[in-house]
This record gives C-alpha cells, structure tokens and sequence, in this order.
C-alpha cells in the first residue's frame, strides 16, 4: 500500500494518543484556520463568479441569438412607406415569428442615456428601428438582406452576430478567471498551509527529537502534523464556505435590481457545490503538509 | 547487537577518536568515562545511530548503520531505550504519556495498560503521573527518562550522565534500577564523571570501565 494512501486511512480513522504528542496551540493554528476561512470565502465568490458568467453567456448567446434589429434610413416622406414595406416583407419570410416597428417612445428610451430626456426626436432624422423575433431553425441572412436591398433600399439588417460574439467571448473569458481564481486560490492555501507546516515543524523541532528518540518513524511523526493541519483547513473552510453563502445570500436579487453582478449567486443545484469546498481544502492541506512535513524530517535528520 | 569495528569520527576541525572496536553484548554492562570533550556523548550517539561514523562500521542488531534508511533506525531505537542527561520530554503530555511514547509511537497501545502503572511505581513515580515534565524535580525526570527508555523492554540501555544532576542517594536509586535491569538480560551502557557511582555498580554488577582518552577506547576498571 502506498505511503499516502496509508496516511489517508490513518486521516480518517484517528489515533487519538497520536494526536496528542504535538503541542496543541501556537500561531500556526490560528493561521491555518484563518487562512483556509479566508481563501474558502474567496473561492465561494469565484465559484458564483464562474457559473454566474456561464449562465449570463448562455442567456446572452440566447436572447440575441432568437432577435434581430432592421434599421431603415430614408428621407422624411419615404420612412412610413419603406417601414411598412419591410414589415409586410418579413411577414412572408419564413423563420420570422414576428416583426414590429418600435414606437417613438420606445425609439426616445433607447436615446435617452445618450441624449437626454428632452431630445426633440420628431426633428432629427433618426432610422426607424424594426425589432425582429426568429422562430424554428431562424430566417436565412443573406437571401433576406437581397429582399431587402430589392425592395427597400434604405434598410440594414443586423443580425446580432458581431454583438453577440464579442459578449458571449467576454462572458467565456469572465467564466474562465473564475476558473483561474479557483485554482489559484487553491495554489494560495496550499502554499500558506506549506509554510504554516513548516513553521509548526521548525517551531516544535525538540518534540520530533524526543519522537525519533523513542523510535517514531517519519510516517508517525508526519501523521500527527498532517491530520491536524488538514483539519483545521477543512474546519476553517467551512467557516469561510459558510460566510461566503451568507455574502451570496445578502446580494441584491438579480430581479429586483438587474444588472450583472446582483445576478451572482448559485441556483438550484450549485448551492451544493460550495459544500465541495472544505473537503477540497482537506485534501490540499492533506497533500501540502504531508509533503511539507516529509521534506522537513528529511532535512532535519 | 551493537558492534563497532574500527570506527572513526571527526569534526570539522579535527578527528574526535579513532580506532574503536567494541560490542554490546546480552547481559553486559558498560561504563563509559573519559574527561569533558573526549566524545562521550558523540560515541553514544554513534550506539543507537543519531550519528553515523567517519570510519568504520557501526552495526546494531546485525545491519550497518550506513545501509539503514530513517525508518530502520527508528526500528532499531524501539530496542534501545536512550536516556539524555538533559531528559527531553514533551513538556505538554503528562509524566504517564510520556513514559508511554515509545508504545503510542509504535503503535502497541495495548501494552501501555498492564505495563505503565507497574513501571511507574517501580521508579517511584506513582504519584506524579498525570503532572507535566517541567513540575518534576531533576532525579525525578531522570527517573521518568529511565521508565520512558525501558517501557518496551529494549535489549539495550544507553544512558548519558544520568545521575549528572541528582545528589548521591537518588544516583543509588538509578544505578539498582540499572543494575536489576542488567540482571534481567538488557545490555546497560552508562557514560559518567561519577567514579563513585562506578564503585557503587562494580560492587553489584561486572561491569567493565571503558575510558575515551587521547582520541582511543582504552579499558578503565584498574585504575578503579
């Protein structure tokens, strides 16, 4: 049986005398909890980070995906007729469910954030906007852009596409630092748990002099090192894990206030996946300290 | 069970001693003296392999301390039962824990029942079991180091001035405590300044008088 696998049944099992031949307090316990709360609760936000940026790509890839903007620019008299001309024309395109002229209100409010509320829009010469709804597999682009430079001249179709791949690109991008930031809050705990090992091995250097004195072997002397340290990490993961949901929890709700950020959170089952991460702490202290402790016996033998 | 062939240890600035051949054998008992800075401690040390030697082969239990991993020397150490001068404990653990290590280090948790209580009223301990190291006198920690090294019944007893800071009649109590741990077999390797204490054993035991002078192993019991 492999060393570490023996040290995994000796983790889970216990051995209570064992346990105890290493000094209970010092700063390193502090620390290793502290540090294992504080990375938990980071890892908890680029969890929701991650799948908040994999939900909003796929809603963004969708929503724009299922709609379509006919923009017609023409002089003043010819507007209404073109408008009118372009409707009855998507009516009859197949892939089409739908097909509406926005109302000059509506035209106002998409403005507005550019212009002001006063804009005097019945004086300006801005296109007409048609919003267009796809159904089934969607129209076909370029057979509609022919119709449409046939029969209404001053119309430009915009399928979405060149918004729709620069968002969906950004969203992967977001989804991927999350990634990213899990693995690198990981790396953190374990090079934190490495050095607070180490200083609890340097700190009780005269303890595993009177273990090898007495006949301990570096798997015992590992051991003892090794379960305390794995499970404060996992005690102090689950602390931060907790504190994390309750930060998530005390967002905004993404209905209420829109926006992407008040959409972070866990739905339905990815609530569960923040409980993956005190046992993933466990078995980053697990392998940090044993290898840690290892590396340190060795050298101070 | 530990033998020495030839052996040689040296220090940065120069060799420590040289040319030593000795053997341990069952039912044997040694005293090991020699002026401060002779390399008492150093050739002790080289016995149960914290150090290994310069030159030489040292061999316990028949295998070469050089062919010996980390964990073949802890094996070993389980049959030799090492008491310090300055008595290192763990100062957290009670005197009963601690007496009990070398059985929780190696797992025989069974044995520690029927064996701690009798040992520690045999080294007059009782009643300072559940006290902590540093609440124990200086004869009283060399009696709990004793208890400590003889718990697994080792074949060895190696023990490095241990009487270095007690009065006279608690180095007697230690010396029976050899003595009748010598009686039962265990081979005792005691270093000491105290020539008295060596009267007092060669009285009791046979026991031969080992002096570590001008960088040789060189047999004593004459001049005492």
């Amino acid at each position: 049986m492999s060393g570490w696998l023996t040290s995994v049944i000796a983790l889970v099992v216990g051995d209570r005398e064992a346990d105890r031949v290493v000094p209970p307090t010092g700063f390193t316990a502090t620390l290793t909890v502290f540090t294992s709360a504080a990375m938990a609760f980071l890892a908890v936000f680029a969890l929701a980070l991650s799948l908040a940026t994999d939900r909003l790509a796929d809603r963004w890839a969708a929503e724009l995906a299922r709609t379509s903007t006919l923009r017609i620019s023409a002089p003043a008299g010819q507007l209404g007729p073109q408008t009118e001309a372009a409707l009855r024309l998507l009516e009859t395109t197949p892939g089409v469910a739908s097909a509406r002229a926005l109302t000059t209100e509506e035209q106002r409010d998409l403005l507005t954030p550019w212009f002001g509320a006063e804009l005097p829009l019945e004086t300006l010469p801005i296109p007409q906007l048609i919003e267009i709804v796809e159904e089934g597999d969607g129209y076909d682009p370029t057979g509609l852009r022919a119709r449409l430079q046939a029969e209404v001249p001053g119309a430009v179709l915009d399928d979405h596409t060149r918004w729709r791949e620069p968002l969906v690109e950004a969203a992967s991008r977001l989804r991927g630092l999350g990634i990213v930031s899990l693995v690198l809050i990981g790396g953190a705990t374990a090079a934190m748990i490495t050095l607070a090992a180490q200083a609890a091995l340097a700190a009780n250097a005269q303890v595993i002099r009177v273990l090898r004195l007495v006949g301990a072997q570096d798997a015992y002397i590992a051991r003892a090192f090794v379960r305390r340290f794995t499970l404060r990490a996992m005690a102090g993961a689950a602390i931060g894990m907790l504190a994390g949901l309750l930060g998530i929890l005390l967002l905004p709700r993404a209905d209420i206030a829109g926006g992407f950020l008040t959409g972070l959170g866990f739905r339905g089952t990815g609530w569960l996946l923040p409980l993956l991460i005190p046992p993933l702490a466990g078995v980053v202290a697990f392998f940090a300290t044993r290898s840690a402790a290892l590396r340190s016996l060795k050298e101070q033998s | 069970m530990i033998e020495l062939r030839d052996v040689a240890y040296t220090y940065g600035r120069g060799e420590l001693f040289a040319g030593i051949n000795l053997t341990l054998a069952p039912g044997s008992f040694h005293f090991l003296t020699g002026p401060s800075g002779a390399g008492k401690t150093t050739f002790l040390k080289l016995c149960y392999g914290e150090l290994i030697s310069t030159h030489g082969t040292v061999s316990l239990f028949g295998k070469d301390v050089r062919d010996m991993t980390r964990d073949d020397v802890a094996l070993s150490r389980r049959r030799i039962g090492v008491v310090h001068q300055d008595c290192q404990f763990l100062d957290h653990l009670p005197v009963s824990e601690n007496v009990a290590l070398p059985l929780t280090a190696s797992g025989r948790h069974a044995e520690i029942e029927p064996n701690l209580s009798d040992l520690l009223g045999w080294v007059g301990l009782s009643g300072q079991a559940a006290q902590r190291p540093p609440q124990l006198s200086g004869g009283e920690r060399q009696r709990a180091a004793l208890a400590r090294a003889v718990i697994t019944s080792p074949d060895v007893i190696i023990a490095d001035e241990p009487t270095g800071n007690i009065d006279w009649e608690m180095s007697q109590r230690l010396l029976t405590l050899l003595v009748e741990l010598n009686r039962m077999g265990k081979a005792v390797m005691v270093a000491t300044h105290d020539l008295n204490l060596i009267r007092a054993a060669k009285a009791q035991v046979q026991a031969r008088v080992l002096r570590l002078k001008d960088r040789q192993l060189q047999a004593a019991g004459a001049d005492l």
